[in-house]
């Protein structure tokens, strides 16, 4: 498996290497057909007018680092970084204008959570309210640590080391003892007929034969 | 007890997931709950030279209805609010929000105007303090100017009936 894996990847890097101003025409290419697809759709009328983006690169910084910690209320699954809503939208003009007007990202921060909560927020603050979401993991961690190192020991205690009498070591000895018999037998014979092929076959049946009685005389003693 | 403990385990999580099946995500728990509501001064839809400030409604009970004519859910609700209206319990006050004044006053005919005035807001900048998500959004606020309940999504009769109704007749009574 790893071997096909990183052979794999030998073959994807040596397509590259050798298709490399290949990929460069396709990129090439893909570029200047979104670029006639959004001029048509710019001619059509039928665009979505785009967010301007602020001037200055040092707010979108800041603005986007914030906002990437940030829940869009309408999509709930994305941050406002990410998202395409309006509602996001809006949140990024937000941020962007009380950036401009010199707020530290602890009041902009706040500004939200005074409007919409701390669902909001990404990183829930430590609350009495949300306790339980930042320690129940740890909770669950210790009660089913708790139940495993208690199965453990249950299961180290049904392991009960058990002392064979001497009659039981006897009884291991002759029953090893016919096993050992039994099996150099079928030995022997296999070398008797091994130079007859065509009765290699019938030896085989007889040491199927064979293994039952044995078992069988094990059984009896 | 070995073999009851799997099915114990499951109606655990059988009861945690049920009872999630029922919460919504989308109702988002207002922190303004309690709060003064935000305050804003914006121009009337029908009258433009007209200023609303929602000062002007201290002393009374008053419903706060975000809407805009793009908006469908609103359309599900608006003849219970024009109900509302025509019944004279509640003075019912409307937010266009991120509308355009023609469209908007074109839907007012449509379907009817239960507002006593509908101010603009263009840019959505006062749904923002209000923590507008989503349109339809409902306020009931009390004489003191503070939100005491906010309906997300469309009114409908059993929040009317159960919520918003008993509510406005407790904040009423209240001096």
């Amino acid at each position: 498996m790893k071997l096909s894996c990183s052979m794999f990847v030998d073959f994807i890097n040596g397509l590259i290497s050798k298709y490399m101003p290949l990929k460069l025409c396709g990129i090439v290419i893909l570029s200047l057909s979104i670029l006639t697809i959004s001029s048509v759709c710019w001619s059509q009328g039928n665009y979505k007018e785009a967010v301007p983006v602020a001037e200055n690169p040092e707010i979108e910084k800041r603005m986007l680092a914030l906002t990437e910690d940030l829940r869009c209320l309408v999509c709930q699954n994305e941050t406002i970084a990410e998202s395409r809503a309006d509602f996001s939208n809006d949140m990024r003009r937000v941020i962007r204008e009380q950036i401009q007007a010199n707020k530290t990202d602890a009041e902009i921060i706040e500004f939200l959570v005074d409007r919409y909560g701390d669902f909001v927020l990404y990183n829930p603050p430590m609350k009495p309210t949300t306790v339980l979401l930042w320690f129940g993991p740890l909770i669950f961690f210790i009660i089913s640590a708790w139940f495993l190192v208690k199965y453990l020991k249950g299961r180290r205690l049904q392991i009960q080391e058990v002392t064979l009498s001497e009659a039981d070591q006897k009884k291991i000895a002759v029953l090893l003892a016919e096993k050992d018999a039994a099996l150099s037998e079928i030995q022997v014979e296999k070398t008797d007929t091994s130079p007859n092929k065509n009765n290699s076959i019938t030896g085989v049946n007889q040491s199927k034969s064979e293994a039952p009685s044995s078992e069988n005389k094990g059984n009896n003693v | 007890m070995r073999y009851l403990a799997p099915l114990f385990a499951f109606l655990v999580l059988a009861v945690f997931l049920f009872a999630g099946l029922s919460l919504n995500p989308r109702q988002v728990p207002s922190p303004l709950i309690d709060k003064p509501a935000p305050e804003f001064e914006l121009y009337n839809l029908h009258e433009p030279e007209k200023m609303l400030s929602s000062r002007d409604n201290l002393g009374k009970v008053w419903l706060l209805n975000v809407w805009a004519s793009w908006c469908v859910a609103c359309r599900d609700e608006h003849p219970l609010l024009v109900q509302l209206a025509n019944s004279g319990m509640v003075p019912v006050y409307g937010l266009n929000y991120k509308d355009e004044n023609a469209t908007a006053k074109q839907w007012l005919r449509l379907y009817g105007d239960p507002y006593v005035v509908s101010v603009v807001d263009p840019d959505g900048t006062v749904g923002i303090d209000y923590g507008v998500y989503g349109v339809p959004e409902t306020y009931v606020i009390d004489k003191k100017g503070i939100i005491r309940h906010k309906q997300i999504g469309p009114v409908t009769v059993d929040s009317l009936q159960n919520t918003i109704i008993p509510l406005i007749e407790k904040l009423q009574r209240q001096t």
